[in-house]
């Protein structure tokens, strides 16, 4: 497993966010995350990330405990990729290209190392090779900014890239091509992805393994194709049976 | 309560950006009309419009809004207040910050009844209000405020102050967008039930074919502020004709059925901002745009805005294109 989570508990004062999450990323495969609000799915991405710390529980990266705090914890997120779900929300708009996808290489010392080739070689993987890298973030549109938000996010050659929502903000008609992006970085580069959504119907095109979420709690977990052809969890089959455009649809 | 309603020429603009250009839209009495765009395509812009709620730097250049027979675009002062709400009732995306954080839900409701005629009986008239949008225990639902209400229930209380008005027309703005999947499918069975019931003209603006799916009888495609598709929803799915519906309905339409991490098909670029384009709003992302798309912006004809479509259809220039029929 790239990334795996053992019996992961986080509580916010009295309130239990997630109650005994054990799942798991299989090399060069994406886990797909569906559940609605509240479900706790975000939660456990920003566990595994390490940006907050699990009440109990661990999080297991290569198959070794991620540290906790400090420089061995900011060593291991060398290895994570974050794509968040808003590009306007996380990408300030007065940074340069260059600035925004050589940021993980400044921060973690490598951009001694041919950074500003580097740079180039990102933008040309994410579609945006014929820009001048010193044009401004808030000059393009939300395809492009996600598009930007991605070469980022894959800059230090992560095995893994927790994808938060990452098309949820965008428009219809864009969101496709940043969902073929996905798809084609990890056929070059063997990447693994957490996918979390609410659409399970572009979660089941992107995903080998599906986890359903609700109140905290993993709900089922498994092969995508064998979990949403035959569900086995009541909310699992509430869930596919919400899905606008097939409700009254037999579930087969 | 039903009234056909006949949207003709509609243009609106936002200082010197037009932003919806001559829109024509027929919604026949008692039916609902999905009005599906995203970003820039102005369909928020149209709600606005035919609610008149436009903001202040908005101005309607052209056209008329016929509700029943009265005309929303050329009312003023104290008709058009009175027309708002009772002619035409706005549904909002966001309804935590329609309501009023500090009244209770009854008395948000029951303001409808005393505004409109001064009912003494309105508080009662507001608890009968929240058991038609099926809210169990409506009696004690009326004495919370907003905040102690989930996303779905507030949803619900806005859609019973918009038909406390006992409105001809029903403009929903994205009402479901900002709500879990299971919420959403029961507040668009609730509103299709109330439809039903009442015959009020619904036009439900929506960025999701698939919810065009659920509760359309016809559909309206608006892309760059014009319309790109008009006709019955059943005829979208089955044979839509404009190149930016097919590129929307190919995107994702085969999601059940496609293969694992088979390639979804992507329509190039990004939706135009608002105004700016000559021509077809479309062409630059249109893989079969011609010269003429370029500088002429197609009209709607039988349904769809489309040059290539409409010369396909009438056979005409058909030597350079006869080739791939």
């Amino acid at each position: 497993m790239i990334i795996e989570t053992r019996s992961l508990h986080k509580a916010y004062g009295k309130h239990t966010a997630l109650r005994d999450v054990s799942i798991g990323v299989r090399p060069g495969t994406t886990l797909g995350i569906v559940g609605e609000s509240g479900s706790g799915k975000s939660t456990v991405a920003r566990l595994m990330a390490g940006l907050e710390r699990p009440t109990s529980g661990e999080v297991l990266l290569d198959g070794v405990p991620l540290p906790k705090r400090g420089r061995a914890l900011r060593a291991a997120r060398r290895r994570l990729g974050f794509v968040f779900q808003d590009p306007y929300a996380s990408l300030d708009p007065r940074f340069t290209l260059e600035q925004i996808v050589g940021e993980p290489l400044r921060a973690h010392g490598l951009w001694q190392d041919g950074g500003r080739d580097r740079v180039d070689e990102l933008l040309r993987a994410v579609g945006m090779g014929g820009i001048d890298p010193r044009s401004r973030a808030g000059e393009f549109s939300g395809g492009q900014r996600q598009r930007l938000c991605v070469a980022r996010a894959i800059a230090t050659r992560p095995h893994l890239v927790i994808c938060d929502e990452p098309t949820s903000a965008l428009d219809v008609s864009v969101q496709a091509q940043i969902l073929n992006l996905l798809l084609d970085l990890q056929e070059s580069l063997g990447v693994s992805y957490v996918l979390i959504s609410h659409d399970i119907d572009v979660v089941r095109r992107m995903s080998d393994d599906i986890v359903v979420m609700r109140s905290g709690e993993v709900r089922e977990s498994g092969p995508c194709t064998e979990v949403l052809a035959d569900p086995r969890d009541e909310y699992t089959r509430t869930l596919l049976d919400a899905m606008p455009g097939r409700r009254g649809q037999e579930i087969r | 309560m039903s009234a056909p309603v006949s949207i003709e020429g509609l243009t609106v603009a936002y200082g010197d950006q037009v932003s919806l250009h001559d829109v024509s839209l027929d919604v026949p009495a008692g039916t609902v009309l999905a009005l599906v765009g995203e970003s820039g395509s102005g369909k928020s812009t149209l709600a606005h419009a035919a609610s008149r709620l436009l903001p202040p730097n908005a101005r309607i250049l052209g056209g008329t809004i016929s509700v029943g027979g009265t005309d929303m675009a050329a009312l003023t002062g104290h008709e058009l207040r009175s027309a708002r709400g009772s002619t035409v009732a706005y549904l909002p995306q966001d309804a935590l910050a329609a309501l009023n954080p500090v009244m209770r839900i009854g008395r948000q409701i029951a303001e409808v009844f005393t505004a409109a005629n001064g009912r003494s009986d309105a508080a009662e008239m507001a608890v009968e209000m929240l058991r038609r949008v099926s809210i169990r225990d409506p009696g004690q639902v009326a004495r919370k405020y907003p905040h102690q209400l989930s996303g779905g229930m507030r949803q619900r209380v806005m859609i019973a102050i918009a038909l406390a008005h006992r409105p001809q027309l029903l403009i929903a703005d994205e009402p479901t967008t900002a709500l879990d999947v299971t919420v959403q499918a029961e507040v668009l069975e609730l509103v299709a039930e109330l439809q039903r019931d009442t015959g009020v003209t619904v036009i439900w603006i929506t960025h999701d074919l698939s919810v065009v799916k659920e509760i359309a009888d016809t559909v309206a495609v608006l892309y760059g502020g014009r319309v790109a598709e008009h006709c019955a929803a059943d005829e979208l799915f089955a044979a839509a004709r404009h190149p930016y519906t097919l590129g929307l309905l190919g995107s994702f339409g085969g999601a059940r059925t496609a293969a694992p991490k088979e390639r979804f098909t992507a329509i190039p670029g990004s939706p135009p901002l608002r105004g700016g384009v000559p021509g077809c709003p479309f062409h630059p992302r249109c893989t079969r745009a011609e010269d003429r798309c370029r500088s002429e912006a197609p009209p709607l004809l039988g349904g769809v805005a489309c040059h290539v479509v409409a010369r396909e259809a009438t056979g005409t220039g058909a030597g350079e294109t006869g080739m791939t029929a």
